[in-house]
């Protein structure tokens, strides 16, 4: 099977569902189908950005021959039109082709044109996130495939953890292994109930799931078109702490009902129409610190669904003060079971030095899911010093919990999820070689949206781009259909991507690759490599 | 339980002109006149703010540092006019270890005492060298000292200076042996140190003593500058005196809580001779950290010398001979401090190190490998607009660069107000004291004393990779380069 047959392989749901498939849970409310098909979702802004910048000197005659010569759609000349429009930046390749023969540059007869590294998309992005990464992410939640090769999608800079993993087959000098034959189905889907407690099974079709991002931290656009992608890949999205908002009800089935330590808005009904509970002891980004919504963004509306005065800053504590001890910790997990009898209960920890000692008590506890967020992700706003140095990066965190809980004899007894700075196909990828089931992401999702990461979520009105702001001007800058699409579409050109690698390590299922060590490398410089 | 210790910040908007990461690149031409123009719906008002700095020649600094490299502007407009890039005299600053981004936050954490909060998640690398090898632990469920952030609950950044015997020790009929406890009390672990290059000029002494006043901590100063310093502001002054100063310094001795003396053979006479002048003193000897520290200070401690002052170069690591640099301050301090421990001295000796410490995670992370508490110089010159750009100045016939005056430096820290100076370091130490409640808070240590030499709460670098990968296939990076 090619990768862009993996999309149509999957099931894909039809806008008039059968009454049974509107019940995969145990909600009352209409649950909505939302379609999973690809469409173009181009960038929302007028002008897109692109690695490279191309300009074209007033001694251009508009010939046409640049839109004749471009093979990528960058120069555009519409029928019955003097002049050659504005070039499409964002799809130009850069020096790989302008130095060629025949590209634009070359073809141009009055050398009016000049393809240079665009200085704002420099500005964009981080080590971590590095520029290409972002706009990699954006192409693929605008196209739904992986994005070209000029841009890196798979690793950023940070010069550690995923950023120095890579699979042998992406080394020379490895043998690489027998690949799949042509055809054969890869199955991407992951069970999230292994106890074998009796409770309903939850599948997914992704071994990725949104993480929890409140409604006063984003917009109820991004809520929405994250519960509606979720719906459209039978996966998840969840609440995060701000409470369940009302708009979520049609998507029930896929949404998780965060209970954290604020417990802004958690009412039995929650608990009750989900079919997954998770509790958020802590947070990667601000491990050990609780949350912190500043009085800006509580809103009149966000006050209202989290029970509290507008305009007041909220504290969630840390930790959960009725939590002081592994039993206290199983009273809680006891307590969501008995008042939802058939959901599965998900515990989100941070990644402490004894983090594998945390998982061994939560599964004795009673959770399904284990959900590790590591140090370094994270979407909303966090103290600095928090979010560089407290607890582990999620890479060192996974493979301690994984040999930890194989050495226990329960690691198929438990659904081991991570998050926490997983930004890409790959990551995702080596994040279950490293062992674990499967991830939560925000931040990618949020940069699928077009977030450039300048970290301004947090102050005044919030995010300028929208996306993580409840000002009413700011939050319709992006429209629902549009958020949604650009979630399928990511979650499809990443899906193609799972469905590429699986294929070239001669699997058939995520499910086999999980704490597959020996198919990953890690590059180190030559003197730490002589050691 | 004693007061709550509370730092008084104020906002100090700097008087220095500040340089910003990110430009606006306004081209100008071409400019449709479309009045829908995205520079008034820019979320920061940076283009009304610049093009009133432009109107206004009295204008208080240059509003480059206000672009937060959103895009919107660049992406809404009609006819794509606009660019963003990053500046270039941003790039500049500093050097490998002083990086601009180091020196940005200090500035914003003087301008307001707060911590710095950002959202997004990490921006930086993964790990580097040094203190970006090391994360600190937190805790997951048991402890409730965070609330200690939002005051209901104390944490205390309480050290005590001074040597703490395990145990009283009497003769056979009950006379006490053991010298009476002299410990000297700081509640923050931070004392002001000297900038560590000829930087400093009356008036920035002058406001290192008042903000240590204010601070209850220390400020080291010069002998010359402890001169001007009022008999009230004595007890939070710590002078550095060699045997001539000492002579002339009899009055300020006799007000101090603690002097320094420099490493030296006669070290332990000069500090017999500050201790004939004030019984109650306590003598720190100030030392370069270097490998033959852990023994210098075994030797030094036989002489009856218990606090010493260990002082790494500028960017954390150890001054070896010749100025070349060696390990930094988490290998060299954990071996000081395991020798210590080994011989069963650490509870006996205070360590205080400088050097190098620029960030509050520093503060932390150097107590974690080993440090009593911490002594910050550089970080205080960046606090007053330096831009740590010593080395392209001239120097004098010393080798020290000369900086600071108003030909030289960007930022005047010179001819600094004291007043403003003043609380621009508190603001500074008060942002820092609020980080390490945090980095306490989250790991559940009720106070920064018990934080001393917990590596086990701590997670470095080298044993997390050989844990966590050590199974894997190691492939040189230029493999994959190439």
């Amino acid at each position: 099977m090619t990768t862009s047959d993996a999309a149509v392989q999957v099931r894909i749901r039809v806008s008039t569902p059968e009454p049974e498939t509107q019940r995969l849970g145990h909600s009352d409310w209409p649950q909505q189908i939302v379609p999973r098909e690809v469409h173009p979702a181009p960038d929302r802004y007028r002008n897109a950005l692109g690695k490279y910048t191309v300009d074209r000197l007033a001694a251009c005659r508009s010939c046409g021959r640049c839109v004749e010569a471009c093979r990528y759609g960058v120069h555009r000349k519409p029928a019955g039109y003097a002049f050659t429009l504005r070039p499409l930046e964002q799809l130009c390749i850069g020096p790989d082709c302008a130095e060629t023969p025949g590209s634009c540059v070359s073809q141009c007869p009055q050398k009016a044109l000049t393809v240079r590294p665009n200085a704002t998309t420099q500005c964009m992005g981080d080590a971590r996130w590095s520029s290409d990464l972002i706009l990699a992410t954006w192409r693929q939640a605008a196209t739904g495939h992986a994005a070209p090769p000029h841009l890196e999608s798979r690793t950023g800079a940070s010069g550690g953890g995923f950023d120095s993993l890579r699979f042998k087959f992406e080394v020379p000098g490895f043998e690489p292994p027998t690949p799949v034959p042509a055809g054969t189905e890869i199955d991407t889907g992951l069970d999230l109930n292994h106890r074998g407690d009796g409770r309903p099974q939850a599948h997914i079709d992704l071994p990725v799931y949104g993480g929890g991002m409140s409604f006063g931290s984003v917009s109820i656009h991004t809520i929405l078109g994250k519960a509606r992608a979720a719906a459209a890949w039978n996966t998840f999205t969840c609440t995060g702490e701000g409470g369940y908002h009302d708009r979520l009800k049609p998507y029930d089935d896929y949404v998780i009902t965060q209970v954290a330590t604020g417990l802004f808005g958690v009412r039995e009904d929650t608990i009750q129409r989900v079919r997954i509970v998770e509790f958020k002891y802590a947070q990667g980004a601000k491990p050990g610190l609780g949350g912190h919504l500043l009085g800006d963004k509580n809103t009149p509306a966000v006050a209202r669904m989290r029970e509290a005065v507008a305009g007041n800053a909220l504290f969630s504590p840390f930790p959960f003060h009725s939590v002081y001890s592994v039993e206290d910790h199983k009273k809680h997990v006891d307590w969501i079971k008995e008042v939802n009898q058939r959901c599965l209960v998900s515990v989100k920890v941070s990644t402490p030095t004894d983090v594998d000692m945390v998982a061994v008590g939560s599964y004795y506890a009673g959770a399904h899911i284990i959900h590790l967020d590591g140090s370094y992700g994270g979407t909303g706003a966090a103290p600095d010093i928090a979010k560089k140095n407290i607890a582990m990066p999620i890479e060192y965190a996974v493979p301690k919990v994984h040999k930890f809980l194989t050495a226990e004899g329960i690691r198929d007894k438990v659904t081991l999820i991570a998050s926490g700075g997983i930004r890409t196909a790959y990551d995702v990828l080596k994040t279950i070689a490293l062992g674990a089931d499967g991830v939560v992401v925000g931040t990618v999702e949020m940069v699928a949206l077009g977030c450039v990461r300048c970290a301004c979520c947090e102050s005044g009105r919030g995010c300028p781009r929208g996306i993580a702001s409840t000002d009413p001007e700011l939050m319709m800058q992006m429209s629902l259909e549009w958020a949604t699409q650009r979630l399928i579409n990511l979650n499809n050109a990443w899906r193609e991507q799972f469905v590429e690698v699986l294929s070239r390590l001669g699997m058939t299922s995520i499910r086999e690759l999980r704490g597959r060590t020996d198919v990953l490398c890690r590059l180190e410089d030559e003197p730490e490599v002589s050691q | 339980m004693p007061d709550r210790y509370h730092i008084k910040t104020a906002a100090t908007p700097a008087r220095f002109r500040r340089v910003g990461k990110f430009a606006n690149v306004d081209w100008r031409e071409d400019c449709s006149r479309c009045s829908n123009c995205v520079k008034l719906r820019c979320l920061y008002d940076v283009y009304r703010h610049e093009s009133a700095f432009n109107r206004d020649p009295l204008s208080p600094g240059e509003t480059l540092d206000e672009c937060k490299a959103c895009l919107s502007c660049v992406q809404g407009c009609t006819k794509g006019l606009l660019n963003v890039s990053v500046n270039p005299e941003f790039l500049n600053m500093g050097d490998e270890y002083w990086k601009p981004d180091i020196l940005l936050t200090t500035w914003n954490q003087a301008d307001t005492g707060r911590i710095p909060v950002s959202g997004a998640g990490y921006r930086g690398r993964f790990k580097g060298p040094g203190f970006d090898s090391i994360w600190t632990d937190m805790s997951e469920i048991v402890r409730p000292t965070r609330d200690g952030i939002h005051g209901r609950e104390y944490i205390s950044t309480t050290v005590d200076i001074g040597p703490k015997p395990l145990r009283l020790q009497f003769t056979p009929d009950g006379v006490m042996l053991t010298a009476p406890l002299r410990l000297l009390e700081l509640q923050l672990p931070v004392i002001l140190d000297m900038p560590a290059w000829a930087a400093q000029g009356a008036r920035l002494a002058a406001a290192r003593i008042a903000a240590a006043k204010q601070l209850k901590t220390l400020a080291v100063v010069r002998a010359g500058d402890a001169v001007q310093a009022l008999p009230k502001q004595l007890p939070s002054i710590a002078p550095v005196l060699s045997g001539e100063d000492i002579a002339n310094s009899q009055d300020i001795i006799e007000g101090v809580r603690m002097a320094q003396v420099p490493d030296g053979p006669d070290a332990a006479a000069l500090a017999g001779k500050l201790l004939s002048i004030n019984g109650r003193l306590t003598v720190c000897v100030r030392l370069p950290l270097s490998p033959a520290s852990a023994g210098r200070i075994v030797e030094l401690n036989r002489a009856g010398l218990k606090v010493f002052h260990l002082c790494a170069n500028q960017h954390g690591r150890e001054r070896l001979e010749g100025g070349r640099p060696g390990r930094h301050i988490k290998d060299a301090l954990r071996e000081v401090h395991g020798r210590l421990v080994a011989e069963g001295l650490r509870d006996e000796i205070t360590l205080i190190v400088s050097g190098g410490i620029a960030l509050a995670e520093h503060m932390a992370k150097t107590i974690i490998c080993g440090a009593d508490l911490v002594a910050v110089d550089t970080a205080l010159l960046v606090a007053l607009g330096c831009r740590v750009c010593r080395d392209a100045h001239p120097r004098d016939a010393a080798g020290e660069a000369k900086c600071g005056s108003p030909e030289l430096c960007p930022a005047e820290t010179d001819s600094a107000d004291c007043e403003y100076a003043t609380q621009r370091i508190v603001n500074l130490m008060g942002a820092w004291h609020s980080q390490l409640i945090e980095v306490l808070g989250a790991m559940g240590i009720r106070e920064v004393r018990r934080l001393r030499g917990e590596v086990g709460r701590a997670i470095f670098m080298e044993d997390i990779e050989k844990e966590a990968f050590g199974d894997l296939c190691r492939v040189p990076r230029s493999q994959v380069s190439a």
